[in-house]
């Protein structure tokens, strides 16, 4: 079929060249000796200034990291990380913590500019370029290891919320961060998120007091600059009862022959009534044709759905990174709390995707959805995992899942690796699953109708992840259509 | 010049030759019926002329205005007016009716340098061919195809077409699977394209369709090629004693 075999060819061709975020900004830093030992954790805890309890907690999860041997249960395959060939700290030279953002490096801000996020509040404020009825968003923005600039701070506080690198919530909220650091995703977690624990550098932390409806949207972006440099940013956010936030991320790399890693973790805590809601575009570099370079992203993300009647949603468009090792996941534990998975993870080129949730289901009556949208073309691998639990107490609870992949092009595979277990009887659980391949008629169909190849590619694709995509903040959708179709438009030439 | 212009077209799929020197000349203003028997390359023809993938054309020209079709993408074919009313609609899970005639129509206007329709424009279209074929509006938000009936699927083709207004359409037995009230509406809605500047090709096994959209010339279709050609009575003449005579014809 020459249509197929030209799509083929066209998704075999594309990625770094469509990977529009691959420059890199000429900037002056400042690194943390090479390599990893107590010293290196010692000396990004000075740097921050941190308090001795803070020093400590890290360097417990250092010696705990020593112990640990890296996972190599997922389906992916990578060559071994040398942890000693790599910096784990890089700063903007002579960064002093920005007062407004007129202080903030004109380099970096011209790279979020080149980015499309909007830094700049009077931007925002004077509303150009705001489409109808989108609400306005706070930004946070980390570049390599510290956070660069938040805005909309004042107006934040007023309603109470905290919304601040978590780098200066240890020095300014040290009882918020003590009591909840650590407690979703302890310490000795796992590999990666106990690497993270002992050298994480910055990122975003939240608070919404009791009663808040948080009044915009909070997001970070996250840039990874430098060179041989690992990205360690570490998220808390804490919604108290009652309260509701909204909160996106979004992440991009400049393109490298070598690989960096990335290894992120995030905690949410959602109080009695209170609902978070956490949308994730990822669109870090991911590497090229031949599988060179790339971001590997393994990432720890778990939410706590705490009290009762709580609710913790992920949303995620996965699109970039060279590997991909990530389940966002809910514990349930209090009595009709609601956890919700909504995924879109593309794959192309050489890209190997191992992703999922996991959904414990701990207290009563608690309820759960799994929506998950792999795309798979180019050579690409797309795995699906996923866990459904339900505790010996958790009478009552149900979960739907529904685990759909699209091939394009015969060199791609997809897979779903879905694991149930039910320790009581009354748990309801069920599961969806469909595997497509993209169909040529369908392609023809389109295209008699007028439309190119890429176009009709890019209509089946959206009519695909529409389920998911409806979960996404405005502002989010929009970028997120386009940011899909330009992964695949290699596809499309 | 005459609007479509096939010359001697032979084609093959999977190494079988399937067409095998078709004739045939559409002048503006006028309908083509052609029938012939199960599997004797119709839809095949019609398939060709719209450039699917999976045929090799082995020899013969076809020209849409005096342009040369086979060297076009499918879609330029669309934008330049060739429509091709499906034997076998696609389903599209996901994408509502309604924004693939939208993502359709701008296409082909953008292609031939036109500007977007704006979307009170647009709708107003699309409710008033609607309303013309008795299709549900409701219908039009449910995704392309999926879970439609058999005669819901061809009066969608007939909408579809309505709102593209093709030069030349090519309707592959738009008229099976539809009730004889849905047959009417669809006929009704081919007659309203009917005009001095368009052609149409009526792919059709039954001559009571020929009863609403009266033809101007009609061809007998058989083993790849054309093997008769005359008025609308040969329609007639066909339902009541069958293909056997062209098929021996065909086979010498
Ligand atoms: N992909 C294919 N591979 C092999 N043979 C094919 C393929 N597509 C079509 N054919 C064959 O080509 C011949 C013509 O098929 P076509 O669909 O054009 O017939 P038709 O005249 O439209 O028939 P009908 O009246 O039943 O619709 C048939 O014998 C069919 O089996
Ligand atoms: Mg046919």
């Amino acid at each position: 079929m020459p249509a197929v075999q030209e799509t083929v060819e066209q998704v075999r061709s594309i990625d770094v060249d469509q990977y529009k975020y691959g420059f890199e900004t000429d900037i002056e830093t400042e690194k943390a000796p090479k390599g990893l030992s107590e010293d290196t954790v010692r000396f990004i805890s000075a740097k921050k200034e941190e308090p001795a309890w803070m020093l400590e907690w890290r360097l417990e999860a250092f010696r705990r990291w020593l112990t640990m041997d890296e996972p190599t249960w997922a389906r992916v395959d990578y060559p071994k990380i040398d942890y000693q060939n790599a910096y784990y700290y890089a700063a903007p030279k002579a960064f002093v913590a920005p007062k407004s953002l007129d202080e903030v490096d004109p380099e970096i801000l011209k790279t979020y500019e080149k980015l499309g996020i909007p830094l700049r509040e009077r931007e925002i404020l004077a509303g150009v370029v705001r489409p109808e009825g989108s609400s306005r968003v706070a930004v946070d923005a980390v570049f390599d290891s510290v956070s660069v600039a938040t805005t909309f701070k004042e107006e934040l506080k007023k309603a109470g919320v905290i919304f601040m690198p978590i780098s200066e919530a240890i020095r300014e909220h040290p009882e918020l961060v003590q009591k909840y650091l650590g407690s979703v995703v302890p310490v000795s977690d796992n590999f990666f998120a106990t690497l993270n624990s002992a050298v994480f550098s910055d990122g975003s932390f939240v608070y919404i007091p009791p009663g808040v409806r948080c009044p915009m949207e909070l997001s970070t972006y996250f840039r990874i600059n430098e060179r041989n440099t690992g990205q360690f940013e570490r998220t808390l956010i804490i919604a108290d009862k009652g309260s509701y936030v909204s909160y996106l991320e979004g992440c991009t790399a400049p393109r490298r022959d070598e690989n960096q890693l990335h290894a992120a973790v995030v905690e949410l805590i959602a109080h009695d009534d209170a609902e978070i809601k956490y949308s994730t575009v990822q669109n870090w570099y991911p590497g090229d044709a031949e599988g060179k370079g790339g971001i590997f992203n393994f990432v720890t993300k778990r939410g706590d759905c705490r009290g009762a009647r709580s609710k913790i949603s992920w949303t995620q468009v996965e699109t970039g990174s060279a590997i991909t090792w990530k389940y966002p996941s809910c514990i349930l534990r209090g009595d009709g709390s609601r956890g919700e998975f909504y995924s879109i993870a593309i794959s192309n080129g050489r890209q190997q995707v191992d992703s999922g949730t996991k959904m414990i289901h701990l207290g009563k009556n608690t309820t759960s959805r799994i929506i998950s949208k792999g795309i798979a073309a180019g050579r690409s691998d797309n795995t699906y995992r996923g866990l459904v639990s339900a505790h010996r107490k958790a009478t009552g609870a149900r979960n739907f899942t529904n685990c759909d992949s699209l091939l394009i092009g015969p060199h791609c595979g997809a897979h779903t690796v879905p694991y149930i277990e039910a320790k009581n009887s009354s748990a309801l659980f069920e599961h969806e699953a469909t595997t497509s391949k993209i169909s040529e008629d369908m392609l023809f169909y389109c295209r008699q109708r007028g439309l190119s190849q890429e176009e009709a590619v890019a209509l089946v694709v959206n009519g695909f992840v529409k389920d998911v995509l409806q979960h996404l903040p405005m502002e989010f959708a929009v970028e997120a259509q386009k940011l899909i179709s330009i992964s695949l438009e290699g596809s499309v030439g | 010049m005459s609007l479509l212009e096939i010359k001697n077209l032979q084609a093959s799929v999977a190494d079988r030759q399937i067409l095998r020197g078709v004739d045939l000349v559409v002048n503006p203003g006028e309908v083509h019926a052609i029938m012939g028997p199960n599997g004797s390359g119709k839809s095949t023809l019609a398939h060709v002329l719209s450039g699917k993938s999976g045929y090799e054309v082995t020899g013969g020209t076809v020209t849409l205005d005096g342009i040369d079709l086979l060297a076009l993408e499918p879609d330029e074919r669309a934008a330049r007016g060739l429509f091709l009313a499906f034997q076998y609609p696609m389903e599209i899970p996901g994408v509502a009716t309604m924004t693939f005639l939208r993502t359709a129509m701008n296409a082909q206007r953008k292609k031939r340098g036109e500007p977007e329709l704006s979307t009170p424009e647009f709708m107003k279209r699309v409710r008033e061919e609607a309303k013309k074929l008795s299709i549900d509006p409701e219908m039009l938000k449910r995704p392309v195809n999926v879970g439609f009936s058999g005669g819901e699927k061809k009066r969608n083709e007939v909408l579809q077409m309505a709102l593209l207004a093709p030069k030349l359409a090519v309707l592959d037995e738009t008229d099976s699977g539809l009730d004889i009230d849905a047959l009417k509406i669809a006929a009704e809605g081919v007659n309203r394209l009917r005009s001095p500047e368009r052609g149409m090709i009526v792919i059709t096994h039954y001559q009571r369709l020929l009863d609403h959209i009266i033809p101007d010339i009609v061809h007998v279709f058989s083993r790849g090629r054309i093997v008769r050609t005359g008025g609308k009575e040969l329609a007639l003449e066909l339902e009541e004693r069958g293909y056997a005579d062209y098929e021996q014809e065909a086979a010498a």
